[in-house]
């Protein structure tokens, strides 16, 4: 439970793909401007993240490795991962409409969401377990949501203010990012914090 | 002279006009994660300047095999493909730069920069400006990344490709390596390309061209908006 928890604490805060990662930074720059298209890339991600997990792990643990062939793993993954979401993409159109309604457009920018690629590959350069992998690719999706959500927020404000003619558009945006950051850096300790 | 002329443009427009990273801003994640020192930046640079060229001159060789249709797959697998025998070239020869670059190594395989040449360019045109541009995309890439990574490294650890400067003589700004410190540098090396900039909005190029997901992005309006605005921006 203890190892859950820590897990959680650290996608969701300590750890967080955008801020303190740099994974998906492209599109938390580019489609956070409006919160409605924030929430549905965020869940998009969460979700192409839990369901890529679920079938690159066993692939790769129970194929690739016991074969030799982990070399493979950059080449597999990918090619996995722009099918799946092919799939994904199919299946919610034919049998869950109202999801399809909500993700879809998003998802066929899965595939070069280095995200959704570095989350896979992390597994296994951290030694989870299949369990606490799919509960750290929940978590992980769920903080990079969260960061999505919060910075739609802080550029809804940045709206219409008077910004310096150089600094307008892209570079203000990374200087929010960058003091957003700076306020999830006062997570570090939480998670060891917690059970000390 | 007028072709020499073009092949020469085709070189350089990389490097300062359409600076993958400072102009069009694309391939960030990388830009911002590995540059906490100025050899993590050239190293990271170089390893993606290596995967670019072998793709793009694969890619422009097989231009006219790869059926329309199949071409983004194509991309994928062959860019792919280049990323692995990079990372074993430098696991094999650099396994410092290796252990430095880490996740990212593998992960030069989603790097849009890698899709956009080989969309716009590769894909188009024969063998040899191929090179020039990819070779030109790259030093623009190595470029800008080594430069973040010197401010980076000189204004957060007082030294300069691991050579002590004023390390000993003010305590260094440790913020400036971490992760705040990318997107504030990374901010404000933007907004000096802009002010530099001096053509207008309307003729700067935009990074969505050559965007995989362009097509997907152009069917909802507010993507479309955001890639209007924010690209050229």
């Amino acid at each position: 439970m203890q190892a859950i928890i820590t897990i959680l604490i650290a996608g969701l805060f300590t750890d967080n793909f955008v801020l303190s990662k740099f994974l998906g930074v492209c599109p938390f720059l580019g489609v956070s401007k409006r919160l409605d298209t924030a929430v549905g890339m965020g869940a998009a991600v969460a979700f192409v993240m839990v369901v890529a997990t679920a079938i690159t792990y066993p692939l790769h643990a129970w194929l690739l490795l016991p074969l030799g062939l982990g070399y493979l793993q950059t080449i597999l993954f990918i090619i996995v991962i722009a099918s799946t979401v092919q799939l994904i993409e199919i299946f919610l159109k034919r049998y869950i409409p109202p999801l399809y309604n909500a993700l879809g457009v998003f998802l066929p920018l899965m595939t070069t969401n280095c995200a959704i690629m570095g989350v896979t590959i992390l597994h296994f350069t951290t030694g989870l377990t299949y369990f606490e992998a799919m509960i750290n690719a929940f978590a992980g999706g769920v903080g990079f949501l969260l960061a999505m959500v919060l910075f739609a927020g802080v550029r809804s404000r940045l709206e219409g203010n008077d910004i310096p003619k150089s600094l307008e558009g892209m570079p203000i945006t990374l200087i929010a990012a960058a003091i957003m950051s700076m306020s999830f850096l006062g997570f570090v300790g939480l998670a060891d914090g917690l059970f000390s | 002279m007028e072709k020499k002329n073009g092949l020469w443009s085709i070189f350089t427009r990389g490097i300062v006009k359409e600076n993958p990273v400072l102009r069009l801003i694309l391939g960030i994640c990388p830009a911002l994660a590995v540059t906490t020192s100025a050899m993590n930046g050239l190293g990271m640079g170089v390893a993606t300047t290596l995967v670019l060229m072998g793709s793009t001159i694969a890619i422009s060789l097989m231009r006219n095999a790869i059926p329309d249709r199949v071409r983004i797959p194509v991309f994928i697998v062959t860019i792919a493909g280049f990323t692995t025998v990079v990372q074993f070239l430098i696991q094999a020869f650099a396994p410092a730069l290796n252990a430095a670059l880490g996740i990212f190594l593998p992960l030069i395989a989603v790097n849009c920069v890698l899709f956009a040449r080989a969309e716009m360019f590769a894909v188009k045109n024969k063998v040899f400006p191929t090179i020039l541009d990819a070779l030109g995309m790259g030093i623009g890439f190595t470029a800008a990344l080594t430069m973040l990574g010197s401010i980076r490294e000189f204004l957060g650890a007082g030294s300069l490709f691991d050579i002590p400067l004023t390390a000993h003589l003010i305590d260094p700004m440790l913020i400036m390596i971490l992760p705040p410190g990318g997107f504030f540098i990374f901010g404000l090396l933007v907004a000096l390309s802009n002010k530099l900039d001096k053509r207008p909005q309307s003729e700067r190029s935009s990074g969505c061209a050559g965007c995989p997901s362009r097509v997907t992005c152009k069917n909802f309006e507010t993507a479309k908006e955001t890639a209007a605005e924010e690209v050229k921006a």
